[in-house]
């Protein structure tokens, strides 16, 4: 220590402060210009100096609609007949080669195959098998990139959810969108980069439960956050000004804080104070902004139709696909929409109606929309949930009755727009639907691929914390080039 | 060294610079040709993998290369990851993270080596990092890391002035040296400040002159008790004329309970404290007697090393009290799930991972958990050390998936004869008879540890004894192989780490940041300490002194550089814009906790009121409903309590790991779904909208406004002063005292002329109502949140 002190001594200060230094000065004079997006890569001082994009992205934000709970790709997507043929057989040791079950099913003594009660159809000119239960979707595959081979390591629901949201199955690290957040930084300053709606489905509506730290910006910093957006009177929390007070009397106390804020600075010359000032500033266009951008009543009649009549009723899947699309137009970054209710366990085929049934419309018609927006061209729309299900029944099979425990080996995922093939299905399922047979796509693949079509390398966008360099896609992940346009 | 030869050395050097710089202007430029829109691919993406810096210039180089302060943060930030310990990913069986390893020669050609000292045209090192050949330089392409042309330079200076290779700083047992010999000696009130003072002549800084009374009470008391003055402390401090008058405040804040709140709020981080189970329904739990027994532990002044032992291995002490057994509910903190179909050991390994990496980063400063799935990266420490290390937890009675409403095992009763008898410290309502609190158990004695290939829980590997990094300290024969041994090792004298990691933290507390910037690494990846001698003076002094927290405390907040200004002159933001030389005190956003505190202190709503169940203030409806499972019982629904849990002091609200409570989270707490020792401080827009309209500081407002309203034998003037006083511990200016009186006159106005528009809540007279939307004014102010 006594050299390391005299080492210190005989170093000129600038070099000193460098090498010990935290960069805390520097990120506060940063982040006066544009709160939000003052810690991302495109502010104009850009005090982190990721140069980012790293290449000429195809989408400009994301709408991504997580589908929570774990849909059944069998009971939507991936057309099996040979379950059907095979209903009520044992399903073979061949076939799951020892395949970890959960601790739901893992004590069944038999597994009994089961095919989908929904009858499937190939529609648009891509030919693409999809249930009836969805009818909408069905009418818009040609626009729609299908992954069938999605899987994942995770096998029960709050392990695989933060997998999918961070890239880590254990709390603590960054969501997508706060990544994105950071890396790509804010289109518009005046909503937050990384928004999050949420809703309720009708088909297992209490089951599992989300946490907020899916949006959560781990070790980045909290201007990362994803902001929930909500239904009711307060969009944004705290958005309000209290009960009575009008926005004059708003701005003149703002204008008053600002004036005793900046005798603070003249005093104390601490710049800090004049980021605190923007904030402010950014706060008080956010309660216009926010409050705008929620004001679905001046959709036109036909649009309403389009997304369903859900879409005017506030926080279901159908008002935030609206909300979603009014978020893109405002060029918000990265959309987050959470859809609970898709964990059908016992039950299913009568859940499963429902639960498809709240969101059919509204998804089909949220596509089309950017489309006939001319938005979809650079917005990625991504569809899917943690993992998939069994192809055979938990509990018991009846005639009319089954379940699906969890399944991470294989399931379906969809996409549309910003750089991905239309009317294109990538990878294959065994006969069975329960191994892939073709082109497996890693839930780290699939992030990699959405960062490449933001510009991103995910092998080159780290961030470093505890002295090592995370990223989203951790040590591994590889972009699945064939999906691209 | 003949003149001729150093500048045929130097044309040399010249060469290794020049020839990949032209190349990369080249590449720019036929890039810049093809699309100069985006910045090529092979373009470094981020500057944290690489320090460079065009402001450094070859002139720039220190005179003498260190090899801990300016070349092994190269080489282990760029090097390591494949010529580092983790001996599974070392590459050509190079590495440079041992002296051994770094001058043997190659294993591919017994004639060369990495590094010839004082030649740097013989060390290969020099050769691969100056290559311009892609297939040759180092590091390679496809790492994503570069050396910048500094960094090359560093390298190749410290070669060429002979290679000295030194032993990692933290892993060498302090030593106490004599306070240095400075010219200021008046400006100095203790030790610190001789260390400090040092350091500022060195730079020919002056230290700044000394805070306002106002500005320092304000600040000391958050520090030690985070709560503001009161008017009366303000103008009792003011009025004291005494040589001691500021010793008299400390004395008297140190021994009040507000102090144990204080800190035990900043201990429930480091512990991950919740009170909810943290994985999936996330349900109820009941850890807060431990929480009681912190507070009570910070106020009985209970040594640190007791505190940690207790924490650590209470039960393991011979005739352990109950008091020792509810310590160690520390070490249960972790989350537990209740995921039905969860495999059970997937999560038990969870549990005994979190204690291990909890224990090393709140008490060594290290990063162990790294060491996790391989050889540690970056620290001497083995895969195989790590689970030697993780074996001290891994002897815990316990499920890896508990049942719904199960109080996991091992948990003891505490009865309320049993808190009368000997846990008065916990504050039973009357209402509870009984509480189960989970404690630590070896009640799986025979449980064997594994190594566990890459951590995977159904991997096991090689078995492992219990046993402690040895880099940092052999751990005795004599000592017992269990968690009591390990505290034991812990304060052995000879353990580098643990009284450094604890002064650092408490300087942190006070100062806002460590003396090692990095508070939860002291390894190679760590920030080196900004004043080492202080650091190990601290350490010993520490040590010396029993190990008492408030005595370190109090020679902190005595210090002379405590007691500077946070004035920030042009010149010191110019020069040390990060304080770092501490030549001003560092203005630092209050805590979530104290911003909250504050408002309820300032406006007279604050129950003061120790321990017992965790309450739950307002929250905006719906949050928890909205995320819900519908599996949670109590954690289901919020249901905000009415009364007194409105007002208690935030370290008490309920925390539900799922969803924490928003408003913490957005002035920057962290989740408590693991240890954290240091806290974000972000300024963002969400802020202001928590601080303008959340319903806790809008009635704190119109409480305040009612209050002052009360006397109506003051002043206008002497009531907008109270308010204003009561926020911000001190008297407006003549100007902000005008400006905020015709604010008052104008929302008066406002309120008279415009009723229609401003609709009347609460407040009924136009007076209650202009200073509701005063005291909310004064509440947004910077210094309200502030700690300057």
């Amino acid at each position: 220590m006594e050299e390391l002190s005299k080492h210190f001594l005989n170093n000129n200060r600038r070099h000193f402060l460098k090498k010990v230094g935290l960069g805390i000065g520097g990120l506060a004079a940063a982040s006066l210009l544009d709160p939000f997006s003052s810690l991302g890569a495109n502010s104009n001082l850009n005090p982190t100096g990721l140069n980012l994009p790293h290449f000429a992205p195809k989408a400009k934000r994301v709408i991504y609609l997580f589908q929570s709970g774990g849909p059944s790709q069998l009971d939507l997507f991936d057309y099996k007949p040979l379950l059907n043929k095979m209903r009520g057989q044992d399903l073979p040791d061949s076939v799951r080669k020892g395949q970890r079950l959960t601790g739901m099913t893992s004590g069944q003594e038999s597994f009994p195959l089961v095919g989908s009660n929904f009858k499937f159809d190939q529609y648009g000119e891509s030919r693409a098998w999809v249930s009836s239960i969805m009818p909408y979707t069905a009418k818009v595959v040609d626009e729609l990139c299908f992954i069938k081979s999605m899987h994942t390591e995770a096998i029960n629901h709050d392990p695989a959810i933060t997998f999918f949201q961070t890239g880590s199955q254990q709390p603590g690290r960054p969501s997508i969108g706060s990544w994105m957040s950071y890396g790509l930084g804010s289109l518009n300053e005046n909503l937050p980069t990384f928004s999050v709606l949420l809703s309720r489905g009708t088909g297992r509506p209490f089951s599992q439960p989300l946490y907020s730290r899916l949006w959560g910006n781990g070790f980045l910093s909290s201007l990362h956050q994803g902001v929930q957006f909500r239904s009711g009177k307060d969009p944004v929390l705290f958005l309000k000004d209290p009960d009575g007070m009008t926005r004059m009397q708003r701005r003149e106390m703002l204008d008053h804080i600002s004036e005793l804020n900046q005798k603070q600075e003249a005093e104390f010359g601490d710049p800090e104070i004049n980021s605190r000032i923007a904030q402010y500033e950014m706060a008080y266009r956010m309660q216009t902004s926010v409050p705008d951008t929620m004001n679905v009543e001046e959709e036109p009649e036909h649009i309403i139709q389009m997304y369903g009549v859900d879409a005017m009723i506030p926080g279901t899947y159908a008002a935030n696909c609206l909300l979603a699309r009014r978020m893109a137009e405002r060029d918000v970054r990265f959309i987050q929409l959470y859809h609970m209710g898709w964990d059908q366990h016992f039950d299913l085929p009568s859940q499963i109606e429902k639960q498809a049934k709240d969101i059919d419309q509204a998804t089909a018609a949220l596509i089309m929309d950017l489309k006939q927006r001319g938005l979809l061209e650079d917005t990625l729309v991504v569809w899917g949930g943690e993992f998939g299900r069994t192809n055979y029944s938990q509990g018991t099979l009846t005639d009319t009755n089954y379940g699906r425990d969890h399944h991470p080996k294989c399931f379906t995922m969809f996409m549309a727009g910003g750089g991905v093939k239309p009317g294109f299905t990538y990878g294959e399922t065994d006969d069975f639907g329960y191994n892939i047979a073709k082109d497996p796509m890693h839930v780290h693949d699939l992030q990699a691929t959405i960062m490449h079509l933001m510009g991103v390398d995910h092998t080159k966008f780290t961030h470093k914390h505890q002295g090592r360099r995370f990223r989203l896609t951790d040590v591994s992940g590889h972009v699945v080039n064939d999906i691209l346009s | 060294m003949a003149k001729g030869k150093k500048n045929s050395n130097r044309f040399i050097l010249a060469l290794y610079f020049l020839v990949p710089f032209i190349i990369v202007l080249l590449i720019k430029y036929s890039l810049s040709i093809s699309d100069s829109s985006y910045q090529p691919i092979g373009d470094s993406s981020s500057t944290e993998n690489s320090n460079s810096d065009s402001s450094d210039k070859i002139g720039n180089l220190p005179d003498t290369i260190d090899y801990i302060f300016d070349v092994k943060p190269i080489l282990s930030d760029r090097c390591y990851l494949c010529h580092g310990p983790d001996e599974g990913t070392r590459e050509a069986g190079l590495r440079f993270d041992t002296k051994e390893g770094a001058f043997k020669a190659l294993a591919s050609d017994l004639n060369k080596h990495a590094i010839v000292p004082g030649k740097p045209e013989e060390s290969r090192l020099v050769y691969k990092i100056t290559n311009e050949d892609l297939q040759q330089v180092m590091p390679p392409p496809s790492s994503n890391l570069t050396l910048s042309e500094y960094e090359k330079q560093v390298l190749i200076k410290w070669i060429e002035q002979g290679a000295e290779w030194k032993t990692h700083w933290s892993f060498i047992p302090p030593q106490k040296k004599a306070e240095p010999k400075i010219v200021n000696k008046d400006w100095a009130t203790n030790s610190v400040d001789y260390f400090i003072a040092k350091r500022l002549e060195q730079e020919s800084l002056n230290p700044s002159e000394e805070a306002s009374k106002e500005q320092l009470i304000r600040r000391v008391y958050f520090d030690l008790t985070g709560l503001p003055p009161t008017i009366e402390d303000i103008d009792e401090f003011i009025n004291d004329k005494d040589a001691n008058a500021y010793e008299k405040v400390i004395d008297k804040l140190l021994a009040s309970s507000a102090y144990g709140e204080r800190m035990a709020a900043i201990w429930l981080d480091v512990s991950r404290y919740a009170d909810t189970h943290g994985y999936q329904d996330d349900l109820e739990r009941f850890m807060w007697p431990w929480r009681d027994w912190v507070i009570s532990a910070f106020n009985r002044n209970i040594s640190y090393d007791e505190f940690v032992k207790w924490q650590l291995a209470g039960d393991l002490l011979p005739n352990a009290t109950p008091e020792q057994i509810v310590a160690t509910a520390f070490n249960r903190n972790h989350k537990i799930t209740q995921e039905g179909g969860v495999i059970d050991e997937e999560y038990r390994v969870e549990y005994v991972m979190d204690r291990a990496n909890t224990t090393s980063k709140a008490l060594m400063g290290l990063t162990m958990e790294c060491a996790r799935c391989h050889d540690h990266k970056y620290d001497p420490i083995s895969q195989k050390e790590f689970y030697s290390f993780y074996a001290f937890f891994n002897k815990v009675g316990e499920k890896g998936r508990i049942d719904y409403g199960e109080i996991p095992e091992p948990n003891i009763k505490i009865t309320k004869k049993e808190i009368e008898e000997t846990l008065s410290f916990i504050n039973l309502p009357d209402s509870i008879k009984e509480v189960k609190l989970m404690v630590m158990k070896d009640n799986a004695p025979d449980r064997k540890t594994y190594t566990l290939r890459r951590g995977q829980y159904d991997a096991p590997d090689e078995e492992v004894t219990l046993s402690t990094p040895k880099v940092i300290l052999k751990y005795a024969d004599s000592l017992p192989k269990n968690r009591l041994g390990l505290a034991n090792w812990l304060f052995d004298k000879d353990n580098s780490l643990t009284a450094r990691v604890a002064v650092n933290r408490m300087w942190q507390d006070i100062f806002g940041v460590g003396i090692v910037s990095t508070s939860e690494d002291f390894g190679n990846q760590g920030a080196l300490p900004t004043h080492p001698e202080l650091l190990d003076w601290l350490a010993v002094t520490f040590r010396e002194e029993g190990w008492d927290m408030k005595k370190m405390y109090k020679r902190l907040v005595m210090s002379s550089t405590y007691k500077q200004t946070s004035k920030i002159s042009p010149k010191l933001l110019e020069l040390d814009p990060d304080n770092i030389l501490l030549a001003r005190y560092s203005r630092s956003k209050l805590t979530a906790e104290m911003i909250r505190d504050n408002a309820l202190a300032a406006s007279g709503l604050l129950v003061n009121k120790i321990g017992g169940p965790s309450v739950k203030p307002y929250q905006p409806p719906g949050l928890w409903a909205e995320t819900t499972g519908g599996g949670g019982g109590s954690t289901a629904k919020y249901i905000p309590d009415t009364g007194e849990g409105l007002y208690r002091r935030s370290l008490y609200t309920f925390w539900k790991r799922t969803v924490p409570p928003p408003t913490m989270m957005t002035f920057d707490a962290p989740t408590r779904d693991f240890c954290e020792v240091k806290r974000q401080k972000t300024s963002t827009p969400l802020q202001a909208l928590v601080m303008l309209n959340d319903p806790q500081l809008i009635e704190a407002a119109e409480h305040l406004a009612k209050n002052v309203l009360e006397d109506s034998t003051i002043s206008r003037d002497e009531q907008v002063k109270l308010i204003f006083r009561k926020i911000t511990s001190r008297f407006p200016t003549e100007e902000e005292l005008n400006g905020l009186v015709q604010y008052v006159e104008t929302v008066e106005n406002d309120f008279e002329t415009n009723a229609e528009g401003v609709v009347k809540t609460k407040s009924t007279s136009k007076t209650e109502y202009a200073y509701t939307l005063l005291s909310s004014l004064i509440f947004n102010l910077d210094e309200a949140i502030i700690k300057g």
